[in-house]
């Protein structure tokens, strides 16, 4: 069962929720229900499932109804209609008292512009939710003073939170939502008001700490590269619309749409994408002790390959094989190929990334092999792959650079 | 000709003849508690109350205004108006109270609910604006002569910015405060007492200094149905043309003016 499971969930903000509610299900546009009821659709017909222990990124622009759905999960916004299952349990449906035993146990919230109480001390806003709980004064300051540990806040309990910077706000945010023990956290935009080298300092600490309590986290950002970055999953939002859910190599090698590869773009890909999703599988290969130098020049002038993989028996890679020394042993009347297969040849496992590959492009001659743990050819990168992955041109163009290239 | 004075006698008859059981109740109670609040600060001597209010000036405001406070309540003493300044005093910081305890409740209510703020409003407008001398009479029918109607006339006059400035500091409290606090499971009360009324403090206290102001600037009208104290001296002044008098009156209710402005400013920036 999943963690946080929503179902159809659509939100409209207006006075005729009732007409726009059958205007939904009919299919009208967001256009259409706005001009004939005055309402304003939200989020549209969203279906997400969160497993417990996973980062999920709601990814989207300013107005795309990223936040909306967020507050969905805890209800500060209500859901005009569809379902959400927190642990299999309906909320639209929990009573004023269920919700506030809910909001107080098992989801905290962490906030774009931090939400802390200025006039107290970072030990009192961090203790805020458990004091709400009515947990004893010494108890809930004894688990505060845990989770400011945790967030590197140690020595500052007795500061007013109006003195800190802003990084330091948002660790207290963190370890005001941390110390009631939620079982989800949702995190809404909570890094994006940071400058940018605290920001990146802030989701490294995430991932470490997350690496540690696994717990459930719905994050929300408008950045991509944070959404790749923290992701376990990432779900794309355009105009309170779900685009696409996936992983966020899934969303940079697929992307479900325009708007979508638009945005991946300008990701650094390099970083992102592994062997596993550029590679040729079943490549053309050459098999030792079964294929003579007649049926390898034959492979290679078929497809004008220089140079091809060999393996050996249960498919492990054992080297190369190159066009002139294959031509060479034709001469000699030698028919066993095993001398002149060259061994020391780079090969990447399934989940090297691109950027790691860069420095073996040299030393590829025809194709850069890729092995899993056990040595065994999964298939092969062609080096134009890599450079397309990491200057973001295609393939025509690389080509024309490489013809260029030649012609000097 | 529309005769909306008539209807409005009518009804002011009919509250007195009524309620009177009501009235006279009141009446005791705020009586009462004028009438201690005004002998308790008789019984301490002068000199210590003037230290006192030195002091706290000094904590509150700083030197200047401790000195300031020195000076003009010997001065007020030295005119012979000590029993007459205690009983303003009483009188007004009496009034002030009791404006806090309707006020702020009605401040808190318009903040939250916005049908309460759509009556309560115009009818905050209509108390203020009114001219003050208007509210004697029901007051005097209701409650006959001394301090109580004095402070009857006084709390509609200066309940207004208590009121309005509780109703602002709670709308003031930013968005995102209340959103984390609900998120974290806070009851309606929880947030008011916990967060709201605490961020919107400084902004009730600016309400609390506006009040006192508006409650002195009563006194000379308020002495005109016998609420004693230094409007009675000004009163005087006027009605038997003592231009020196008059004066004497009018200078002691300026420096406890400025007194009581400083104290409760200083209490502002403070929280």
């Amino acid at each position: 069962m999943a963690k946080i499971e929503i179902k159809n969930l659509s939100i409209l903000f207006g006075p005729e929720k009732s007409r726009a509610k059958k205007m939904i299900l009919k299919g009208k546009s967001k256009q259409e229900i706005l001009k004939e009821t005055g309402c304003t659709v939200a989020v549209r017909n969203a279906n997400l499932e969160i497993e417990e222990g996973e980062m999920f990124v709601i990814m989207g622009l300013s107005g795309s109804g990223k936040s909306t759905l967020l507050r969905c999960i805890n209800r500060l916004n209500e859901p005009t209609m569809g379902e959400i299952r927190v642990n299999g349990i309906d909320i639209t449906r929990s009573s004023d008292k269920e919700l506030l035993q809910i909001r107080r146990k098992e989801l905290a919230m962490v906030f774009q512009h931090f939400g802390l109480l200025p006039h107290r001390t970072v030990l009192n806003n961090v203790s805020f939710g458990l004091e709400l709980q009515g947990v004893p004064k010494q108890e809930r300051e004894k688990k505060a003073l845990e989770s400011i540990l945790q967030v590197g806040l140690k020595g500052y309990e007795n500061q007013r939170v109006d003195e800190l910077s802003g990084g330091m706000q948002q660790r207290v945010g963190l370890a005001r939502a941390l110390a009631n023990n939620p079982e989800v956290l949702l995190m809404d935009e909570a890094f994006s008001a940071l400058d940018p080298l605290i920001r990146e300092q802030m989701q490294d600490e995430l991932l470490l700490l997350q690496e540690k309590m696994k717990r459930t986290i719905v994050f929300i950002t408008h950045d991509l590269d944070e959404a790749i970055k923290l992701g376990d999953r990432i779900a794309i939002m355009k105009d309170g619309v779900i685009v696409q859910v996936g992983t966020p190599e899934e969303i940079l090698t697929d992307p479900a749409n325009d708007y979508v590869t638009r945005f991946t773009e300008s990701v650094d890909r390099g970083r992102i994408v592994t062997a596993s999703s550029i590679m040729l599988r079943q490549p053309i290969v050459v098999r030792v002790k079964r294929d003579g130098p007649e049926t390898i020049l034959r492979k290679m002038r078929e497809r004008r390959l220089y140079a091809l993989p060999v393996i050996g028996n249960d498919d492990q890679f054992i080297g190369e094989i190159h066009y002139k020394d294959v031509l060479n042993l034709r001469k000699e009347g030698g028919k066993d190929i095993s001398p002149i297969i060259k061994k020391e040849v780079p090969s990447v496992l399934e989940n090297t990334i691109v950027e790691d590959m860069l420095p073996l492009l040299s030393k590829v001659r025809q194709a850069l092999p890729v092995v899993d743990e056990n040595n065994r050819l999964l298939g092969v990168i062609p080096p134009s792959a890599i450079i397309i992955e990491m200057t973001g041109k295609d393939e025509k163009e690389i080509e024309e650079i490489i013809q260029n290239a030649i012609d000097l | 000709m529309i005769n909306i004075g008539k209807y409005i006698e009518i009804a002011i008859n009919w509250m007195t003849e009524h309620w009177a059981h009501f009235f006279d109740v009141v009446n005791n109670i705020i009586g009462g508690f004028i009438d201690a609040f005004q002998n308790g600060l008789l019984w301490i001597p002068f000199y210590i109350m003037i230290a006192a209010l030195t002091v706290l000036a000094w904590y509150k405001a700083g030197k200047g205004t401790a000195a300031l406070t020195l000076l003009g309540l010997f001065l007020i003493y030295g005119m012979g108006f000590w029993e007459q300044t205690m009983q303003t005093v009483a009188l007004v910081l009496s009034s002030t109270v009791i404006a806090l305890i309707l006020g702020v409740p009605l401040g808190i209510w318009t903040a939250r609910n916005r049908v309460a703020a759509k009556i309560i409003r115009p009818v905050m407008d209509l108390m203020q604006t009114m001219p003050a001398f208007v509210y004697l009479i029901p007051a005097v029918l209701f409650f006959g002569l001394g301090p109580v109607p004095g402070a009857f006339a006084t709390v509609i006059f200066a309940m207004p910015p208590v009121v309005r400035l509780t109703d602002l500091g709670i709308r003031q409290v930013p968005e995102d405060i209340v959103e984390a606090t609900r998120s974290f499971g806070a009851t309606s009360g929880q947030l008011l007492f916990k967060v709201q009324l605490p961020l919107a403090l400084p902004t009730i206290m600016t309400g609390v200094n506006q009040t006192i102001m508006m409650a002195l600037s009563m006194v000379v009208i308020a002495a005109m149905i016998s609420a004693g104290g230094l409007g009675e001296i000004v009163l005087k002044g006027i009605t038997q043309m003592k231009i020196g008098l008059g004066f004497e009156g009018g200078i002691a209710v300026v420096i406890l003016a400025i007194i009581l402005d400083r104290i409760t400013q200083g209490f502002v920036r403070k929280k």
